[in-house]
């Protein structure tokens, strides 16, 4: 069955105002014109995690607020003891800019990924890997500090137990998403610098064609868990 | 003429997506067993289900035995009848109904309702069945771990889940529970960011929204659903898993469990109950609207009429996807809440009753003065619909916090929601396994033991459930292994209990039959051809039955109407195929 068909081939008036956006979106074979499925698909899945760390956030709220035992002062808690005195949150404003600097460098790459130049596509995504990582790695260092001042998942010396269960496990999960972002950065870093978007070779697994639009969409989940932080930081130390 | 469909596109507009390549299997293996087809997945989703599903039936039975005849079975213990009647919710819930919905119906028929080769990314898809499978092997292995499976009941409350005198409390069963239930949610984003993507961006040229089979309008609400209620679960189950493991205290207050005073302490059972039903009352949704939207084309197709009032039906589907996510508490009356969110949860849950009740209507509309064909499917189709007003009314009763306080935990509460989301889904999956196994094996169902099959069923169904209502207003509670010589109950609880049992024996064994239909129909059933029913949808439109891989052969389908057209005056047939380009009075404005 091909076009011909048709009798009927000059289009029809679009309607107007909101009738017209509900038309465009109800229209045939794609509601979102200029998405393409790869896009449409981490926009869905981010949308689906936003719930989870809601959950969690909101979870962590909750205990916060119903406690009856004092909650330890971030302030206190998250200090370093440097140049001979205790400055509050400064790591956690380190950890902070480098997550925050990590999303710039994303963003060009994702720049030079249109445009083509390899070379500087795959030096930004390492850059940003290499910040996520950092990003990483001072959150261990934070945990081993925290840890060996004794706190637990399970209790801690200042306060309410549930400021260590749920410091641990919202930015652990936080933590791993930095983690799995950063391996993704480098596969994805690999295919570049490969030429895999030119050539259109074959993904190992999936068997389909790349194109540049993935260092887009990896951005897509790059700022994201960038914005997550932002929320961590919020709610759990500057509170 | 009616301009039903509005928005509709007139002039068909070119591909806007160059065609894809699929994946071509080179293999026995990757062709049956690592499949990326989306109908070999569906198949491997549905068997799985339909096998873990057996499972909780059997349990069924054994919860009925120690009902019907308590004291008479040795080996059902206290523990043993709590963990069957945990892993019988949980099993038929999650694993069977989520799952053969979503997992099943979803992945053979979104793609070739909406006209596409496949779901938009089958590897993903095919590791999503894989990692199902995995959650419910774990899920099994909980049987044959020390202590057996968990007995918490299906919802799971802490503190008594992971505490001592529970089942599997302080054993290996509430960790394997939970963390099958992770890896259930883990496979299912996977499949349901697949469904969603392949309804909104990949469909075929000519198929708007608004000319979609209710059926995919269904599962693709019932999916978004599920993306955005499952992550409540998934928060939950992490927390609880950290408090059984960990010594956490998310959930856990400060407790003495046999006389001594547990390290826990500042936990809220109460939240855990939000997170739970936060996803709880959509996952009621998200197994009610695939049925919704399969059993108004069910109607539709075996009464030959155009469904009444499609745009409607659309929007009672979005409507109560919408609203299933502002009413959760109404499982929390008797929790202990400010009045006040009762007097919220209770109005938003009548509200629901509005976009329901307007389905109701559109299916009753549809049969009205339609050349109804009395079918398996549309028997089961006609089945829902009573059983689903029944188990919706008491719905009602229990909304209301007045009428549910008193009637909480009682059996009218279990007579409930079996109407509501056991019975009346499952029969629209009998429905729609006699609806669509022609397309899928090429053979029909037998009709004498479909007929055996749909009266055994409904009338047991209804023999089951129906006196459980008369129970819970007893005062029968639920959960109870045995009544003993409570007072309050008089003896024809007793008596009926033992009636319900024997009915649930005999539902069960026709059950049984239609498993021997199925699999013996794969071969010996009568040939159907391509388009057995004379239905519109695409589905039955494809050139090979069963389709091929790629669904639709050289060229994909170009649609140029809605699924509905039967019985259009001045056709020539009384249907006319979404692909039908034929001009007809009328015709335009769908």
């Amino acid at each position: 069955m091909t076009e011909t068909t048709m009798t009927n081939t000059s289009p029809p008036a679009r309607p107007e105002g909101l009738q017209g956006i509900a038309a465009d979106w109800a229209s045939d074979q794609r509601a979102f014109k200029n998405v393409s499925w790869g896009k449409a698909m981490m926009w869905i899945f981010l949308l689906s995690d936003t719930f989870i760390f809601g959950c969690f956030l909101l979870s962590y709220m909750t205990a916060r607020m119903s406690t009856r035992v004092p909650w330890p002062n971030p302030s206190e808690v998250f200090a370093l003891h440097m140049f001979g005195r205790d400055i509050p949150l400064i790591l956690i404003a380190i950890m902070t800019f480098v997550l925050i600097s990590s999303s710039g460098t994303m963003a060009l790459a994702v720049n030079y990924g249109y445009r083509r130049d390899r070379r500087k596509t795959v030096i930004l995504m390492l850059l940003t890997a290499a910040l996520g990582a950092t990003f990483v790695g001072m959150q261990a260092f934070e945990w081993t500090k925290l840890i060996s001042e004794g706190v637990r998942p399970w209790g801690n010396p200042w306060g309410a137990a549930q400021f260590g269960s749920t410091f641990f496990m919202i930015t652990g999960f936080h933590g791993t998403h930095v983690t799995i972002g950063v391996i993704f950065l480098v596969i994805v870093a690999r295919k570049v610098w490969r030429g895999d978007y030119d050539t259109g070779a074959r993904g190992f697994f999936t068997s389909r064609r790349g194109n540049y639009e993935s260092v887009e969409v990896m951005g897509l989940y790059w700022h994201f868990v960038d914005l997550v932080w932002v929320f961590i930081f919020a709610f759990f130390y500057l509170w | 003429m009616v301009d039903v469909t509005p928005g509709s596109v007139e002039a068909i507009p070119p591909a806007e997506v160059p065609e894809v390549e699929l994946y071509h299997p080179h293999s026995w293996w990757t062709t049956y067993v690592f499949s990326q087809d989306a109908k070999v997945i569906a198949i491997q989703y549905s068997c799985t289900a339909i096998a873990i599903g057996m499972v909780a039936l059997v349990l069924s039975w054994l919860m009925r035995l120690q009902l019907g005849f308590p004291g008479t079975f040795d080996f059902i213990t206290p523990e043993a009848y709590y963990q069957f009647i945990t892993m019988h919710g949980m099993i038929m819930v999650i694993y069977l109904l989520t799952a053969l919905f979503l997992g099943g119906f979803g992945n053979y028929l979104i793609p070739l309702m909406v006209g596409a080769r496949d779901m938009v990314f089958p590897y993903v898809n095919m590791l999503s069945y894989w990692i199902y499978l995995l959650a419910v092997l774990v899920l099994v292995a909980s049987f044959f771990a020390p202590g057996g499976p968990t007995g918490a009941g299906w919802t799971l409350y802490p503190p008594q889940a992971i505490m001592q005198g529970t089942p599997g409390g302080q054993q290996a069963g509430i960790i394997l529970m939970l963390v099958s239930l992770i890896l259930f949610i883990i496979g299912f984003t996977m499949g349901g960011l697949n469904y969603v993507v392949t309804v909104l961006q990949g469909r075929t040229r000519g198929m708007t929204l608004m000319r979609m089979p209710l059926t995919v309008w269904g599962i693709f609400t019932a999916t978004v659903m599920a993306l955005l209620a499952f992550p409540a679960l998934f928060v939950a189950c992490v927390m609880m898993l950290f408090d059984r493991l960990l010594g956490t205290s998310f959930f856990m207050p400060a407790i003495v469990e046999m006389g001594e005073q547990l390290q826990h302490a500042g936990g809220s059972p109460i939240l855990f109950q939000h997170l739970f039903w936060f996803f709880g009352h959509p996952e009621v949704y998200i197994v009610a609207l695939p049925a919704f939207g399969i059993v108004s084309d069910l109607i539709s197709t075996h009464a030959r009429k155009n469904i009444f009032g499609y745009r409607m039906m659309v929007w009672a589907i979005v409507g109560i996807g919408a609203l299933s996510f502002i009413v959760w508490a109404h499982h929390m009356y008797v929790s202990g809440m400010h009045p006040y969110f009762g007097f919220f949860f209770a109005t938003t849950t009548l509200i629901i009753a509005i976009p329901t009740a307007i389905k109701v209507y559109n299916w009753v509309l549809t049969l009205w003065r339609g050349d109804i064909h009395l079918t398996i499917p549309m028997l089961f189709a006609l089945a829902f619909i009573v059983t689903f007003v029944n188990g919706g009314l008491t719905g009602l009763f229990l909304g209301n916090v007045v009428v549910d306080v008193p009637l909480s935990d009682t059996m009218f509460v279990v007579a409930h929601f079996h109407m509501v989301m056991g019975v009346a889904p499952i029969l629209v999956i009998f429905g729609a396994i006699y609806h669509w196994y022609p397309k899928i094996t090429g053979r029909m169902l037998n009709e004498a033991l479909g007929q055996f099959h749909f009266w055994a069923t409904f009338l047991g169904a209804y023999l089951i459930f129906f006196p459980m209502h008369y129970l819970g207003l007893m005062g029968v509670p639920r959960r109870y292994n045995e009544l003993g010589d409570m007072g309050l109950i008089s003896d024809s609880a007793h008596h009926l209990n033992a009636f319900i049992s024997v009915m649930a024996f005999i539902v069960g064994f026709a059950q049984l039959v239609f498993l021997f239909n199925l699999i013996w129909s794969i071969r010996h059933g009568r040939e159907a051809g391509g388009n057995p029913w004379r239905a519109t949808s695409l589905e039955w439109q494809t050139p090979e039955t069963p389709p091929a891989h790629g669904n639709f052969g050289k060229e994909l389908p170009i649609v140029y109407r809605w699924a509905y057209d039967y019985n259009v005056p001045g056709a020539s047939q009384d249907f006319l195929p979404q692909n039908d380009p034929g001009d007809y009075a009328g015709a335009k404005g769908h």
